[in-house]
């Protein structure tokens, strides 16, 4: 077991919901490196699906004209959020939808309580959702007495297990077949007892588990991939039929949004839909994709609900580099090619965004309170390689926003720490060239230390990282620059 | 042509080998290079650590070394490179100082990593060099997607005399150095290096080249560590060396001094 | 102050504070397909795609071996019992000889979950991606529920309804109705990010595709 120190998820007791942990990244990562099952599991699902979406992107020959039209569309929609919101609630309201404003999460998790206990229900069906994760929505209803079902597989197996999610896509990435079986032959009350590890048969659990509780549900809670502002049409991707059965079946359908996730118009979807699956899943498309517009009289809920929420986006928003981060479609892809996040794992961001957009949107978000805030660590879970701009489906330039928050968390330091102190004195030296050859002179001074061929170890905290692990040549018996004059001098005394 | 180098401040102190086999293969190839000795440091660290403001007056340092003084500007380096051309211009405009900016996207447009200098604007994939060794080449992150040098280097490395190029399994993964990374999240980056150091090692290599130095630091540093008696050589070396001054990587961390 | 004003004020503010210029969207990407819609060429990509997906693909040349293709398919199954939207063509039945249930007046969601099965039309689909597409409002297709809670789904698709790719499909669709765009059968990839088709929806899904062969 991964993750049992992390306990049952509690209601947040941050208004702003699961945007925060409790440790830092390295000390976070540090549980995460040395569990062997979880590098497995990892490393094993991120190349399965890397290669998977490699190819089906190979196959289309304008995949850089979409990513270049839903870069600019998301940026279109930045420039015109408040207005657009208020389409949206008008062509939503048109079509016989209710629409609710949260400024926090604690205010749509009320929102949503309320909603539920005004139907009645004790129980509702939940469609995966980022928005409801974030805002720790489950943890709400459970202490109004209201039982939220997860019907997705992998946040049904996290919920199962008191787990937490480790991935947008697949919740439940840090699991692999045989833990899946033991938790489902642990935590399911009907299970057949001879439940093997294959995956058919466990899909098949999960189908027998939930399908009553579909059958019979009254309220179903989903978030949305995409909002369409001009036809008030909103869009779930899944590949399950979960979400078909959430969406379709109950009396009262309730959708959580972040207010970024909006489209301008109808055919705007013609991006999307092709950027995400393939970026997502690594499918030409996903089974299925349900949109609606409000209520349909005679098919599916009679009461619909959207509910808009801010939680922190207009933080974001206000930076004109860092609003980037509201491009994110969360298809997943930045954090199946990143390479820590490959060794580490989701949990180790804390956040319930994990990854490269996690490590650029959860600070923003949030904001940054200091330098011992958890979320001031995440910019520098990234050594900048730059593979997730190469993936983002709509080119979020995420290296880019990683600078930003670092400068961000320098900018929140409010006593100069360790680091501060070093960067200011290599940045004085570096200024002035004196200065600069005289600190070369100083470095030379390691050759004492390197007297076999190679430096093993040298004192101080930073050194104890970096020789955990590596050796460092002696230095240079002559720089490039006495090199440079030497060999100027020779020239001169030729000529 | 006349070339200013960049020679940055870890190749100037530290790997002096990199620079050096800049200049010697240059003026191999007819070019005159100079080396503007006030130059320190691109501010490549203090800008991705987040220390913004006190990479500015690195920048302007720069800019003022390195206006005016040559056709175009090489840097045996991908990282500095891409530091020159996607970063100064954001850290002037961040500090205020347009006029800066200006001056420093005028730069980056004549700056150039030393593959792209040589296929890209000298217009040579065969420098003439000899390397009788069995080499495998890691392009380094920001030489591949910061600056999509592409096959350059490739292209430059399957025209060396004697040189065994193999191929190296899962190539364009990071090997972890990052920088500050390194040390900040020392255990993470000791994972991407491991994983790095396997593939190497797969070749049966007897040397890893690549366009920067600091990243070959972090793999020489762990196959050092390891004894694994593989040798970590930067791109340049390998160019500069021939048949008449062979370069031998005998030193247990390439130390060709 | 509602939540309503405070939160679009604040994303006013931040909106204007961060930036208000809409930049011009580039439409380079292709708006048209490869494949001319209702080519042949274009049907057999979708043949392709959809089987690639795990669904079972019944080509026939002209709408007179409908009737014949969906009563083998039904009979390949073991399905005694069907439902159908109110709107489906009756000649598409004339072959099955089991129970036909048609859905208007609405059926309960249990003798949904008691029918074998459900035959449809479908309002587009879409060859580069194996795609079709379900209108609640085409008197073809029904209300939602009735694709979805029989776990196996017949559907009847048209060489006039296939386009190459999605943005010739969404031109053809109307947003106002529920829409579900189907590409298999149900499916996750949520052990291992291995793929496994059958889940909660239709565990079974057969397309029979009319046009030239």
């Amino acid at each position: 077991m991964t993750t049992t120190h992390l306990g049952m998820p509690t209601v947040a007791s941050d208004p702003h919901g699961h945007l925060r942990g409790t440790e830092s990244f390295p000390v976070a990562a540090h549980r995460a490196l040395a569990d062997t099952q979880l590098r497995q599991n990892l490393g094993h699902a991120t190349r399965t699906i890397r290669a998977k979406r490699a190819a089906v992107v190979g196959e289309v020959d304008d995949w850089e004209e979409l990513r270049r039209a839903g870069e600019c569309l998301k940026a279109d929609v930045m420039a015109r959020l408040p207005e657009l919101l208020e389409q949206l609630e008008a062509s939503v309201t048109a079509r016989g939808g209710v629409v609710h404003w949260a400024r926090d999460a604690e205010e749509a998790n009320r929102i949503v309580v309320d909603l539920v206990q005004e139907t009645g229900a004790d129980e509702v069906v939940k469609v995966k959702s980022m928005a409801t994760q974030e805002t720790g929505l489950n943890e709400a209803l459970g202490a109004a007495g209201i039982a939220a079902l997860e019907t997705d597989l992998a946040e049904l197996i996290v919920q199962l297990s008191d787990d937490r999610p480790s991935h947008f896509l697949v919740p439940a990435i840090h699991r692999n077949r045989s833990e899946i079986r033991d938790i489902f032959l642990r935590e399911m009350p009907d299970v057949d007892p001879d439940l093997t590890d294959e995956p058919r048969r466990l899909a098949m659990a999960a189908r027998a588990h939930l399908r009553r509780k579909f059958l019979s549900a009254r309220v179903g809670i989903s978030g949305a991939n995409f909002a369409v502002a001009d036809s008030g049409t909103i869009s779930v991707v899944e590949s399950e039929g979960n979400g078909r059965m959430c969406l379709t079946l109950p009396d009262t359908l309730i959708t959580v949004m972040g207010v970024e996730k909006i489209v301008p118009t109808w055919s705007d979807l013609e991006v999307f839909l092709q950027l995400l699956p393939r970026s997502s899943t690594g499918e030409r498309m996903n089974p299925y994709t349900s949109t609606w517009s409000g209520v349909t009289p005679g098919d599916g809920p009679q009461t619909f609900h959207l509910v808009l929420l801010d939680n922190g986006r207009s933080n974001v928003l206000a930076s004109p580099d860092g609003r980037q981060a509201l491009h994110c479609i969360r298809c997943s892809a930045c954090l199946n090619v990143c390479p820590v996040y490959e060794r580490t794992g989701g949990h180790a961001y804390g956040s319930i965004y994990p990854g490269p957009i996690g490590a650029v949107l959860s600070p923003q978000l949030t904001g940054i309170s200091g330098p011992d805030d958890v979320n001031a660590s995440l910019p520098y879970a990234s050594t900048l390689c730059g593979a997730c701009f190469d993936a983002c489906p709509v080119r979020i330039d995420i290296p880019h926003l990683l600078v930003q928050q670092r400068a961000a968390a320098v900018d929140a330091h409010t006593r100069p720490t360790a680091q501060d102190v070093a960067m200011r004195a290599a940045a004085a030296a570096m200024a002035t060239p004196g200065r600069f050859s005289l600190a070369e002179r100083v470095v030379k001074l390691g050759r004492l230390l390197g007297r076999s061929g190679r430096i093993r170890s040298v004192p101080g905290p930073g050194a104890a990282a970096w020789f955990g692990a590596r050796d460092m040549p002696p230095p240079p018996a002559e720089t490039f620059r006495e090199w440079w004059a030497r060999r100027e001098r020779t020239r001169r005394d030729r000529t | 042509m006349r070339i200013a180098l960049v020679a940055t401040c870890l190749g100037d102190a530290m790997f002096p080998q990199a620079p050096r086999a800049t200049v010697e293969l240059l003026e191999r190839l007819g070019h005159e290079v100079v080396f503007p000795a006030d130059q320190t440091c691109c501010g490549q660290a203090h800008v991705n650590t987040g220390y913004l403001d006190m990479a500015l007056p690195l920048v302007r340092h720069h800019v003022d070394v390195f206006t005016g003084v040559a056709d175009v500007v090489v840097a045996p380096s991908g990282s500095c490179v891409g530091c020159v051309r996607h970063q100064h211009a954001m850290v002037a405009r961040r500090g205020g100082d347009e006029g800066l900016a200006r001056a420093a996207e005028d730069l980056a447009g004549r700056t150039y990593e030393l593959s792209e200098l040589l296929v890209d604007v000298l217009g040579v994939t065969d420098v003439g060099a000899y390397y009788p060794h069995r080499v495998t080449y890691h392009p380094t992150c920001h030489s591949l997607r910061m600056l999509r040098v592409g096959d350059k280097p490739l292209r430059l490395l399957r025209e060396v005399r004697g040189l065994t190029l193999t191929e190296l399994p899962d190539a364009e993964v990071c090997c972890g150095f990052g920088g500050t990374f390194a040390v900040k999240n020392a255990e993470t980056s000791t994972a991407m290096l491991a994983d790095k150091m396997a593939n190497v090692l797969s070749t049966h290599a007897e040397v890893c080249t690549a366009g920067d130095t600091s990243c070959l630091m972090h793999i020489g540093g762990g196959l050092s560590r390891l004894r694994s008696g593989v040798r970590t050589v930067h791109l340049a070396e390998i160019l500069a060396s021939t048949e008449e001054s062979p370069r031998v990587p005998d030193a247990i961390m390439s130390e060709a001094r | 102050m509602t939540a309503r004003d405070e939160v679009l004020a604040r994303l006013r503010a931040a909106r204007d504070a961060g930036g208000s210029t809409s930049p011009a969207v580039p439409r380079e990407y292709r708006r048209t397909g490869t494949l001319p819609p209702g080519s042949a060429a274009a049907v057999a990509r979708l043949d392709e795609t959809l089987t690639d997906y795990k669904a079972a693909v019944h080509r026939v040349r002209t709408e007179d071996e409908v009737p014949g293709a969906i009563a083998a398919v039904l009979r390949d199954a073991g399905a005694t019992s069907i439902v159908v939207p109110a709107g489906l063509p009756a000649a598409w039945l004339t072959a099955y000889d089991g129970e036909v249930r048609t859905d208007g007046p609405p059926l309960s969601v249990a003798d949904l979950d008691a029918t074998d099965a459900v035959v449809t039309g479908g309002a587009v689909a879409i060859a580069d991606t194996g795609t079709f597409v379900l209108d609640a409002r085409a008197p073809d297709q029904g209300r939602r529920a009735i694709s979805l809670v029989p776990d196996h789904h017949v559907c009847v698709l048209r060489a006039d309804a296939v386009v190459s790719s999605v943005p010739e499909a969404l031109a053809r669709l109307d947003p106002d109705g529920p829409l579900t765009f189907v590409s298999g059968p149900s499916a996750t990839s949520d052990i291992e990010l291995d793929r496994v088709e059958g889940v909660h929806g239709p565990r079974r899904l057969d397309v029979v595709l009319v046009g030239p062969v």
